[in-house]
């Protein structure tokens, strides 16, 4: 053997390893350089996002006062790897738990993992968590996390504030913001400004080992981020003229809104019954939530801007005001003192002719039907359609009908019919003013939230034109440009003719039926309403301002089943006035009978069944088919059932006089109904 | 020779990070150099003339580590000499080459005779099977490497052929079915038969070799299901993508992939790598060095380090090719094939190529016995090579 007889060999030996190490930087190259996955993987093996939670943006009122602020509290952390012979007895004392719960807790914590933190208990009190500190260090593996939780210091205008809940899984799908844990405004304030109030989360990394051992910052710390809290914002609202409202509202149902008309801004929202905005936080929240679902009496439900409300004689002024733009009537029109359709007639209530002012001084129901009946079938007009179409023109551009866009969640359109509900139940051409007359007196298929009500106060006030009524003024000490709150929103209606209406408003409060509701010299503009409902007795309405020069408050007052607006809505109203405008109360008498009143017991959420009446079945087109035109979403829908009769009884369909037609009414067990006088859709 | 201590150097830097490793591991080097002094002293005839008593003492140590050594992480290889603990498997691969060296470069001995090949093979085996028996699994498929040295020194390269296709069968083995893959071979036979059919000789061989190869597929299955141990299996099953264990099996190599792939081109830079300075690769110090080397010197490092070891087995090659004497070339050699068998398998482990074999990589791994036995491997070398001109023919 030589060193030549080996060439071959050396060859494919030297070749074998230049082709391994040459294997093997390519693999390094797509390991190394082409593939993100593993420099990824390391990050999640090594690197801990460790979130800084800020606080919630606090709440004040108009004045300063705290409406919303965060409580410290503290939930009791484990890792269970780090438990180790603790005095479980001594433990078990201090946080009030059986043995059976702690190991329950420990083995919970365990399933999460054995070296990740996971909540022991949550939301300890002050009182342990002070006994516990001192203790603490006996108990390897526990520590306690400090965090906040809401407080909402007055007990105050819940339906405002909202609340705030944890995030569900759907939204985080939704929201990649949120994670497990985290808490997100659900309703009210906290929800529509959440954004605002939540701050932006700042994230710490910091690097772990194996074991999940704290191994000191990431880069120094370059790529954290800091926690910056979240925005405080100050609220148009009034707490005392809020918490003062709430007292007059108690014990009875309905809602009250207040607004400045001159800005738009919301000086009391109330909806009653209310709930301890409280009770929505914390560990009882899910227990508390439930109760007050399942309450009758739907406290959740912000009646405020959510509930169809009949507007009744309130009504009269918008049709009055599109009437006189329209030509239809003047100031001096007068018509005679009945209005008969067939079989149906509409009586005065007795009171000398009258033109316009009179009309709304006194409440003339003919009046408005002839005034409704007039303008709708109208020759100017090509027909019917045509005459309601410009009506309701006129109607929306009062904020009715639609959405105002109040800076808060889950506002409703209420309901103003279109075209279309009528030739769906009567057949295209099939009605006229005489099917549908009962709208010029704010009956039938109407509901109208109190909001826009307040709102078409505002704009009678300001003589043609309304801001959007909205709850914030100032986020972080900056007028609040999230909506656009500084424009004026001009209805069809020219300044010149609200002086009649105002006038005649004016005539209500000093001479007609609201005169419960004057105090001191103040010159109130107002109209009671007394709406018809198949609930029980009438919703007592009132709607008003004040001053009529230079107003400083308009006023939506709407209780349900209380009787005539001057009983019980009127004298609210006044008293809110009164507050607002002198912060005293020149009639006590008056003010405690409002307090003391007590409604409850009137209210029959079910409707009041005569034996001649039948529950319904719904044909042809199905109720579903029907709520897109009665403008209920799927969120009242999933809150209230719906259901159907056919009547004929006189107090179940007041309306309904002669007992001749019966009549198909769709009512939920809580406030509003439809009726729909075609009986083929129903059996 | 500049080539030894630029891998020397580059040790350092990867022990610096595990302090209480750091120290003994200075130690190690320090001993390592009086070795290699001692080495340079001694006569260089020495090691041609001692090689069998070499051979002798060192299988003789492998009986009394079977005998009386304790159990590290299910192996039994190690020795206690007061407070240091020496494997003696180590010296194996050493003595194996010398006395391998020194049986083939005796005159008259042809490797195409049957008798050389099984004298050369039972040199190679018998300690090969004594480190199996102390459960040393990664040691003993070192000996293995020894095939390149007879392949130099005439074996047909029918063995090493065989070998790689012996290897592939074992993997298809594993990955198909048993049914599939012998009627793919039968098929294969069939049609080299017809194609080839026209001598009756290609006949009997195709047949031979077809049948072989069915054996070996149902032999393999069989030694697959009862002679491997559970763990050899998974790994096996994990580097094969059967079975994906993150957790178990598959966590170290998962894990070192990770380390070397956060690496990027240039490294997370020293002292930086998170991977294995949080412990999150095992064995970080000994068999997943390259690991360290790939997370904080990046691709640029692993190939400059790869290129080394390229180079220094060129370099012992060329070495190898200038000697005179047959036995220094024949040892050299089987340097070569230790340092290459070891860079193939923990390189390979390391980034997901070869199983989970335990052995260290030549002058990185944390290890006394290791480094010991690879200077004395390759400073015999430098002494036989200094020889060279002395040494007759």
């Amino acid at each position: 053997m030589s060193n030549t007889s080996g060439r071959n060999q050396q060859v494919v030996v030297a070749g074998i390893f230049t082709a391994l190490i040459i294997i093997f930087i390519i693999r390094l190259f797509f390991v190394q350089l082409i593939e993100d996955s593993y420099t990824v993987s390391a990050n999640n093996n090594v690197l801990r996002y460790m979130t800084d939670y800020p606080a919630r943006g606090m709440v004040y009122d108009r004045n300063g006062k705290i409406l919303a602020y965060n409580q410290a509290v503290y939930d009791l952390m484990v890792i269970p790897r780090q438990v180790k012979e603790i005095d479980t007895i001594d433990f078990c004392q201090l946080l009030d738990l059986t043995k059976e719960d702690f190991l329950d807790k420990i083995k919970k914590a365990k399933n999460y993992s054995r070296i990740r933190p996971s909540i022991f208990e949550k939301q300890i009190s002050a009182e342990t968590y002070a006994t516990l500190q001192e203790k603490l260090f006996k108990f390897k593996g526990f520590y306690v996390q400090p965090r906040t939780i809401r407080k909402y210091p007055n007990n105050t205008a819940s339906h405002v504030l909202g609340y705030i809940g944890e995030v569900n899984d759907k939204l985080i799908e939704k929201n990649p913001y949120y994670r497990q844990g985290d808490y997100i405004g659900t309703s009210g304030i906290e929800q529509s400004y959440e954004e605002e109030l939540r701050g932006i989360r700042g994230v710490r990394i910091v690097m772990v080992d194996v074991f999940n051992r704290e191994k000191g910052s990431y880069k120094n710390g370059v790529y954290d981020t800091v926690a910056i809290a979240g925005a405080n914002l100050v609220a148009t609202l009034d707490a005392d003229l809020q918490a003062y409202g709430e007292k007059l509202m108690a014990n009875k149902i309905g809602a009250l809104v207040a607004i400045e008309p001159k800005t738009g801004e919301i000086l009391a929202m109330i909806s009653s019954p209310s709930y301890d905005p409280n009770l929505l936080v914390g560990r009882a929240r899910s227990k508390n939530y439930g109760y007050l679902l399942k309450e009758p009496s739907k406290p959740l439900f912000n009646r405020a801007m959510q509930a169809y409300y009949p507007p009744g004689s309130t009504f009269k002024l918008t049709n009055a005001l599109a009437a006189l733009q329209e030509g239809i009537i003047n100031p001096m029109t007068t018509f005679p003192h009945s209005f008969v359709v067939g079989s149906k007639s509409v009586h005065c209530h007795g009171h000398p002719p009258i033109a316009l002012e009179g009309a709304i001084q006194y409440s003339c129901n003919p009046y408005f039907c002839n005034t409704f009946r007039v303008f709708v079938d109208n020759n100017k007009f090509t027909d019917s359609e045509t005459g309601y179409n410009t009506w309701r023109t006129y109607q929306e551009s009062f904020g009715i009908g639609n959405k105002i866009g109040v800076d808060l969640p889950h506002e409703l359109k209420g309901l103003l019919p279109t075209t279309t509900l009528y030739d769906k139940f009567y057949g295209r051409h099939h009605w006229k003013a005489s099917t549908i007359y009962s709208l010029g007196i704010g009956q039938g298929e109407l509901g109208i939230t109190p909001l826009q009500m307040a709102n078409v106060m505002c704009v009678i006030a300001n003589k043609g034109y309304y801001y959007i009524p909205h709850i914030i003024k100032k986020i972080a000490g900056k007028t609040n440009n999230t909506r656009n709150l500084t424009a004026k929103h001009f209805t069809k209606i020219s300044e010149s003719n609200f002086k009649v209406v105002q006038g005649g408003m004016q005539k209500v409060v000093e001479a007609g039926t609201a005169r419960v509701a004057q105090f001191r010299e103040v010159v109130i503009c107002g109209k009671t309403g007394t709406a018809q409902n198949p609930h029980g007795k009438d919703h007592s309405l009132f709607v008003g301002f004040a001053p009529r020069e230079n107003p400083r408050i308009a006023i939506a007052v709407m209780v349900e089943n209380a009787g005539f607006g001057a009983e019980w809505a009127a004298p609210i109203a006044s008293l809110m006035m009164e507050k607002f405008m002198y912060d005293s109360i020149s009639r006590p008498d008056l003010e405690e009978r409002m307090m003391k009143g007590n409604l409850i017991h009137i209210i029959n959420n079910t409707l009041e069944k005569k034996s001649d009446d039948v529950d319904a079945q719904i044909i042809g087109p199905s109720l579903h088919e029907l709520l897109p035109e009665l403008n209920i979403n799927d969120w009242n829908l999933n809150q209230f059932e719906f259901h159907a009769l056919i009547t004929t009884n006189k107090k179940t369909c007041p309306e309904n006089k002669e007992k001749k037609t019966p009549v198909c009414l769709i009512y939920n067990n809580f406030n509003w109904i439809y009726k729909i006088e075609k009986n083929e859709y129903f059996i | 020779m500049n080539i030894y201590a630029a891998v020397y150097n580059e040790e350092h830097s990867n022990i610096f990070d595990m302090s209480q490793n750091y120290g003994k591991q200075l130690m190690w080097i320090g001993t390592s150099i009086l070795i290699a002094m001692a080495i340079l002293i001694i006569d260089g005839k020495f090691f041609a003339s001692f090689s069998y008593p070499i051979y002798g003492t060192i299988l003789l140590l492998l009986l009394v580590v079977l005998a009386v050594a304790k159990n590290v992480q299910g192996a039994r290889s190690w020795i206690e000499i007061g407070s240091f603990k020496l494997q003696p498997s180590e010296f194996a691969k050493f003595a194996t080459s010398m006395a391998l060296a020194k049986y083939l470069s005796t005159l008259n001995i042809r490797m195409q005779d049957t008798k050389t090949k099984l004298t050369a093979g039972a040199l190679i085996l018998i300690p090969m099977a004594f480190v199996l028996l102390q459960n040393d699994t990664g040691s003993a498929l070192v000996f293995c490497a020894f095939i390149f040295v007879l392949f130099r020194e005439g074996l047909s390269q029918n063995f090493l052929i065989f070998g790689f296709l012996g290897g592939v069968l074992f993997v298809l083995a594993l990955m198909v079915p048993a049914i599939i893959l012998i009627s793919v071979i039968g098929s294969i036979g069939l049609l080299s038969y017809i194609l080839m059919r026209k001598t009756k000789k290609n006949f009997i061989t195709i047949a031979l070799i077809t049948s072989l190869c069915c054996g070996a597929i149902f032999s393999v299955d069989y030694a697959y299901n009862h002679i491997l141990q559970a763990h050899q299996r998974e790994r096996i099953e994990v580097l094969l993508g059967k079975k994906s264990d993150l957790k178990g099996a598959g966590y170290n190599v998962n894990q070192s992939l990770i380390a070397i792939g956060s690496g990027g081109f240039f490294g997370k830079g020293f002292l930086q790598g998170t991977q294995t300075k949080y412990d999150f690769v095992p064995e970080q110090s000994t068999d997943f060095i390259f690991c360290t080397v790939g997370e904080e010197w990046g691709f640029l490092g692993t190939t400059v380090v790869l290129l080394m070891f390229l180079a220094l087995l060129y370099r012992i090659l060329f070495i190898a090719e200038r000697q005179r004497s047959t036995y220094t070339r024949i040892y050299a050699y089987g340097v070569a094939s230790i340092i290459f068998f070891h860079v193939m398998v923990n390189v390979g482990m390391a980034i997901g190529l070869a199983p989970v074999i335990g052995i260290p990589l030549p002058f990185f791994s944390y290890g006394g016995s290791s480094l010991w036995s690879f200077t004395i491997l390759l400073f015999v070398l430098i002494k036989l090579d200094s020889y060279r001109m002395y040494v007759l023919r």
